[in-house]
């Protein structure tokens, strides 16, 4: 296949062709995608246009000599210019075709995701995948765009264009000239991934988030996109799992006011109202918790930490395959806070015992 | 917190009640004519041991209340010196019994305090399976003195081996003498009851602490878990039963047992049977002591009666197994997966913990626990189910000789009388008997007993307030926190408990998470081990308690569902151990449920939703 550029890196893979040492080639978003799969959980399938592929489609073009000429002589702290810089650069990229090979590596890979998904010109995500995003004290975030809802080749194609070009926003480029960094050197990846069509969705954290108990997975949970769960929007349903069990240690069903659907003629979500006999319904069946609780055991055991982690139940999938994980991340709030040690200074069991004795139990 | 104070609730004695007091020892009444003592009472909290007394108690069953009373108090504070804590006071209200711990509140003192618990319970830790292997030779020949206790009848004329040999005392003295060495023999085996119990416990609750310290929402469940699959005497008797159903299958008897739900049909067909039937009734007289001592109860009460008492039982046990064994269903606990799952926990939650200090205290606690496990759940066998079976059954000999003099008129109104009345009859009886006159108490008892039994009768009907009296900031007492749950929580749900009024409303019910899983099912509720024989396959049992006789039950049911009882009841280990549901300690499921109705039963929360 002539998917390989001449360095003999692909233009284009999976996501499950990725791992984290793919960093370079798809970027981070990407590569922890393909770490998850790698785990054994499922995310919704999809594919990446790797940095060779960008630096392909901007040598190819001409683009790469055009975008030196126009920032070469640029002063970042002349905003307007900044900005007159940035937006002909990037109309010059969304304007720019691929070329053929690219294109029919991209719309041949698209049929396929769609022929897995089974559904014709199946609904996709198109998020930029930045290189630099996670290193520290280089953060890009939310400064690359994300486009929900995309059908067909030609639009996926377009909206890739539209996140290339989203490196070249006037905040971008005069960051990367405030830390030194060279616009030749930057690159970004382009991922396309099924949109989870979600029945039920919401977060995940694979430790008590306000006791800290490392035992305890806890899920909140609403019917359709996981927006109205992240946003709080609404009071989710609740659940805490023990972690070496997978009980279900505790429950609370929620009135759900609203939920997030998608109007797919605009390609965007909108909250919609609950009917009214579905507020009070769980929103996940047992089953389906158990098996998430276990998806999240298996994330934290292969990054050897307590994750916070978005999740999804997709509507198109049968039962058994359609509970998909869409990020994760390590958790933050109790890694940092270091849990107070439980044994005191003694360690025989006599000694605990009488101090345990002593402190008696504290009644109010 | 505040709860009604004690002498209230005392004060509105029950109509036709008025002069119950007599009933019991008078120091365990809350008093009004005794200044200091009356706010002692007012300034402590009390609460309704429920745990161990579902039921008014009735005037001979206060002799175990008044045996643990002196045993564990006198273990805490004369004996070990636990440090913060002295022993449990008791009271009764309407026979229902409170109790309440008492702490040191000097500071010095329980410094002073620490080096003698150190030593003295440190020699009980460190040496535990020696002492324990000592205790069990003093326990057993503490029974075998009581089956070889004799109660004498009283003859017209003595024998004359009694001239002949000099021997110098008669048959009433025997009496008298062998009622009180049956008592005595009672209060010495509540002795050693406690000898190892409350450092039993201590270990136990403080592996649950730290373990709850590490995982703040661990279910305690998963804390026994850890200490669970350890070989316990408590299921000997359902081993036998067993062992039993294989064997008459083996002789190719096994349509005899499903012929009669009577003991006395199947025993008799047995016995036609020659040599086949004798095989397997020898194979059962052989395991009937001490097996079939087990009590369909608790043991605490003397209407908990043994196997060996009401031999259907048993019978209706080994139906179901050769019943089970006939359909190729195995009947064996699944001891081996138990044990596999409780290590596969232990080692998950260990590799949970981030410190090694913290690992290597799990370790320590753990091990403690694993070392006093055995006793914690032996020590009922020897005492509540052996020794109390024979116990009640030799004071019902003693009854026998009351009722023969006239001062009773039912063998089963004995219980009506305090022990010390006992004493007094059995003195009256014997007098009359050297004299040759008829007793006072002929004409005095049964009419007393006449009217205590309308006096328990109103009793049973009256709903005991589950705390009395000024909790406090602190409780210390380990049985306190452990095996009553005095907690925070507790106390909430005891102060809400008393609001429901309407049983028919309540669609749902709140108890201890005993052993993990959720199923569906229809309840059956019985009352005594007697109806488990009403139990079908799959349906929820109900039950107020069960106790090691009920173990067939469990070969029947999905599930189960109790009034009282923690996640260390018998119940909840049970379940763990066939790994089906329990919801333990739900208060009244018995009252609120009634058999037929649909549940759900949360094993994992504790929850039982009624569909109504």
């Amino acid at each position: 296949m002539a998917a390989v550029a001449s360095e003999g890196q692909p233009l284009i893979c999976w996501l499950e062709e990725c791992r984290k040492e793919s960093v370079p080639l798809v970027g981070g978003k990407c590569s922890s995608l393909g770490e998850l799969i790698h785990a054994g959980v499922r995310v919704p399938p999809g594919f990446a246009l790797t940095t060779a592929g960008y630096r392909a489609f901007m040598a190819e073009s001409g683009l790469e000599r055009e975008m030196q000429f126009l920032l070469q002589k640029l002063d970042c702290r002349d905003l307007e210019a900044l900005e007159r810089a940035s937006a002909s650069i990037r109309a010059a990229i969304e304007a720019q075709p691929f070329s053929e090979q690219l294109e029919d590596l991209v719309a041949e890979r698209y049929r396929q995701l769609s022929v897995r998904c089974g559904i014709p010109a199946a609904p996709v995500a198109v998020r930029s995948s930045a290189t630099a995003e996670d290193l520290p004290g280089a953060s890009f975030a939310g400064q690359q765009d994300t486009f929900l809802w995309i059908r067909g080749a030609d639009e996926v194609l377009h909206h890739m264009r539209r996140c290339i070009s989203s490196l070249y926003t006037g905040r971008a480029i005069s960051y990367r000239a405030n830390r030194g960094y060279s616009d030749e050197q930057m690159a970004i990846s382009v991922g396309v991934q099924k949109m989870a069509n979600s029945y039920a969705a919401g977060v995940m954290f694979t430790i008590h988030p306000i006791n800290g108990d490392r035992s305890v997975i806890v899920i909140d949970s609403n019917f359709g996109f996981g927006e109205s769960v992240v946003s709080g929007e609404v009071t989710p349903d609740h659940f805490a799992v023990n972690k070496v069990t997978l009980d279900i240690i505790d429950r609370t069903i929620s009135q759900k006011e609203i939920c997030y659907t998608v109007d797919l003629k605009n390609q965007v979500s909108y909250a919609m109202e609950v009917p009214i006999e579905r507020r009070n319904i769980q929103s996940l069946t047992d089953d389906e918790i158990t098996e998430l609780a276990w998806m999240g055991k298996q994330i934290e055991k292969h990054y050897g930490r307590p994750m916070d982690i978005e999740w999804s139940v997709d509507k198109d999938l049968p039962a058994g395959s359609n509970i998909f994980i869409l990020q994760a991340r390590p958790e933050t709030v109790w890694a940092e806070k270091k849990t107070p040690r439980c044994a005191p200074v003694e360690t025989s069991a006599m000694d605990y015992i009488l101090a345990g004795m002593l402190a008696g139990r504290k009644l109010s | 917190m505040k709860f009604p104070d004690p002498h209230d609730v005392k004060a509105k004695t029950i109509p036709g009640t008025e002069g119950w007091e007599r009933m019991y020892p008078y120091h365990y009444q809350f008093v009004s004519d005794d200044p200091v003592r009356n706010q002692y009472e007012k300034d402590t909290f009390w609460f309704n041991d429920a745990l161990h007394y579902p039921e008014a108690l009735y005037p001979f069953d206060t002799i175990w209340d008044e045996a643990w009373y002196l045993a564990l108090s006198q273990y805490n504070n004369r004996i070990f010196m636990v440090p913060p804590v002295r022993g449990v006071d008791h009271r009764i209200i309407n026979g229902y019994v409170y109790i309440s711990p008492v702490p040191v509140k000097d500071p010095d003192e329980i410094g002073r305090r620490v080096p003698h618990f150190m030593e003295r319970a440190g020699h009980y830790y460190k040496n535990w399976d020696e002492l324990e292997a000592k205790w069990k030779i003093k326990m057993e020949a503490t029974i075998r003195e009581l089956e070889a206790l004799r109660i004498p009848t009283l003859p017209d004329m003595e024998s004359l081996s009694v001239v002949n040999d000099a021997c110098g005392e008669s048959q009433g003295y025997h009496l008298l003498k062998n009622y009180d060495d049956l008592i005595n023999l009672g209060i010495k085996c509540w002795q050693y009851h406690f000898e190892f119990l409350n450092l039993g416990y201590a270990a136990y609750v403080f592996f649950l602490d730290f373990v709850q310290k590490l995982f703040p929402s661990i279910p305690t469940q998963r804390v026994t878990q850890m200490v669970s699959g350890i070989d316990v005497m408590m299921y000997q008797p359902d081993d036998e039963l067993k062992r039993l159903a294989k064997l008459a299958i083996e002789l190719g008897l096994d349509s005899t047992f499903t012929s009669s739900p009577e003991w006395e049909v199947v025993e008799a067909s047995l016995k036609k049977n020659t040599k086949r039937g004798d095989e397997w009734l020898a194979a059962l007289n052989k395991v009937r002591q001490p097996w079939f001592n087990v009590s369909t109860g608790t043991g605490w009460f003397h209407h908990d009666r043994s196997w060996n008492d009401q031999m259907n039982i048993p019978l209706s046990g080994i139906a179901t197994y050769i019943g089970k064994l006939q359909q190729g269903v195995s009947i064996e606990r699944p001891t081996e997966k138990v044990r596999a799952e409780r290590d596969r926990v232990t080692a998950e939650y260990r590799g949970l913990i981030e410190r090694d200090e913290d690992r290597k205290q799990f370790d320590e606690l753990l091990a403690t626990a694993r070392t006093v496990f055995p006793y914690v759940e032996n020590h009922l066998f020897y005492v509540e189910h052996w020794f109390h079976s024979v116990f009640w059954n030799k004071m019902r000999e003693v009854a026998a000789v009351m009722k023969d003099h006239g001062v009773i008129e039912d063998i089963e109104d004995v219980w009506l009388l305090r022990r010390d009345e006992i004493k007094q009859a059995l003195w009256d009886v014997v007098t009359a008997w050297a004299t040759g006159v008829t007793p006072r108490g002929v004409t005095v008892w049964p009419k007393e007993i006449g009217w205590r039994k309308g006096v328990m009768q109103k009793f049973k009907e009256w709903s005991a307030p589950p705390a009395i009296g000024t909790a406090p900031e602190l409780i210390q007492e380990p049985f306190t926190i452990v095996l009553w749950g005095v907690t925070n929580k507790s106390l909430a749900d005891w102060s809400s408990v008393q609001e429901v009024k309407d049983l028919s409303s309540i669609v749902e019910l709140k108890g201890f998470a005993g052993s993990a899983g959720i199923v569906e099912g229809r309840a059956r509720v019985c009352r005594t081990v007697a109806e488990v024989s009403e139990l079908q396959e799959d349906e929820i049992l109900v039950a107020p308690t069960t106790s090691p006789s009920w173990a067939p039950a469990f070969a029947k049911i999905k599930a189960c569902v109790t009034d009282v009882g923690g996640v260390m009841s018998h119940a909840a280990i049970v379940c763990r151990e066939y790994g089906m549901p329990a919801v333990v300690g739900t208060g009244h499921a018995t009252k609120v449920i009634s058999s037929g109705m649909m549940l759900r039963v949360d094993g994992s929360t504790g929850v039982v939703s009624i569909e109504r």
